[in-house]
């Protein structure tokens, strides 16, 4: 049978491909693409955590859909953001973007 | 149960190996479609998990709407997305440096504690989860707050959506 650590490592790893997105892109969207891979990375590490600690317990799971409706309404307001700043600036490149008003 | 940690394997590689792909492709039409074969791999691990509603909920929501909503993102964006420039900034090289000090540390942290080496208890087969799952959302005593508190924010979400994408004539 398969151990809890190799879940833990395989979520450690899927969390560090999302955080290298996040700190190394420059489009805003790839970034928020980014930001997916690591909420994955912890809805895979809550599962786990449930299926192999305590079982009897639904926390777990509840715990990840939270996470799932925060990372749907995170994304929806990103995209409305950078649809905006696009219409306004035309770019959505991050490192343009570092003026709350102008 | 040999077959277990073959398939554990193979999945693990191909969602790491697609999510390696959405931080790395020039193209970010082509890293929105490898975001959706990650986003199946973590899927194919919640029913590994016997996790069966979230592996749906995955499919559903992840899939069925972020990933599009990404693309819609993306085209509406065109002109960013076939920039001929790097995709990355300059500073690549000490994000790869930190995350890799990162993931050192978090694999190192997993092998120091004892628990990390358990393997799958059997489920009591008397228990169905979804069920479960089901019941502890809708009862005041279990997660009823949360439940109502995650409804209320995604309308806020909603509305704010709306209205930070409103175009003002």
């Amino acid at each position: 049978m398969i151990p809890l650590s190799w879940y833990l490592v395989f979520s450690a790893a899927l969390f560090s491909i999302g955080l290298f997105g996040v700190l190394s892109r420059k489009n805003a969207i790839a970034i928020l693409m980014g930001v997916e891979l690591m909420l994955n990375a912890v809805n895979i590490n809550l599962v786990s955590f449930w299926r192999y600690r305590t079982p009897e317990l639904i926390a777990g799971q509840v715990f990840a859909i939270i996470v799932f409706a925060v990372a749907a309404a995170e994304v929806a307001v990103g995209l409305a953001l950078i649809i905006s700043i696009y219409r306004r600036r035309n770019t959505i490149v991050a490192d343009d973007i570092d003026m709350l008003k102008f | 149960m040999t077959a277990m940690p073959i398939l554990f394997t193979l999945v693990a590689a191909l969602t790491l190996g697609a999510a390696l792909l959405v931080v790395t492709t020039r193209n970010l039409v082509h890293a929105a479609l490898w975001l959706v074969l990650a986003l199946f791999g973590v899927a194919v691990f919640f029913v590994l998990l016997s996790a069966g509603f979230l592996a749906v909920a995955q499919v559903v929501i992840y899939i069925g709407a972020i990933a599009v909503l990404m693309i819609f993102a993306i085209m509406l964006t065109r002109r960013i997305a076939r920039d001929a420039g790097p995709q990355v900034n300059p500073n690549w090289g000490w994000a790869l440096l930190i995350t890799a000090l990162f993931f050192g540390g978090l694999v190192w942290m997993v092998f120091q504690w004892p628990g990390a080496l358990a393997t799958q208890p059997e489920l009591n087969p008397a228990l169905d989860t979804v069920q479960e799952l089901g019941k502890a959302l809708v009862s005041p005593g279990a997660y009823l707050i949360p439940f109502e508190v995650a409804s209320v924010l995604l309308l806020a979400a909603l509305i704010g959506a709306i209205m930070i994408a409103w175009e003002r004539k």
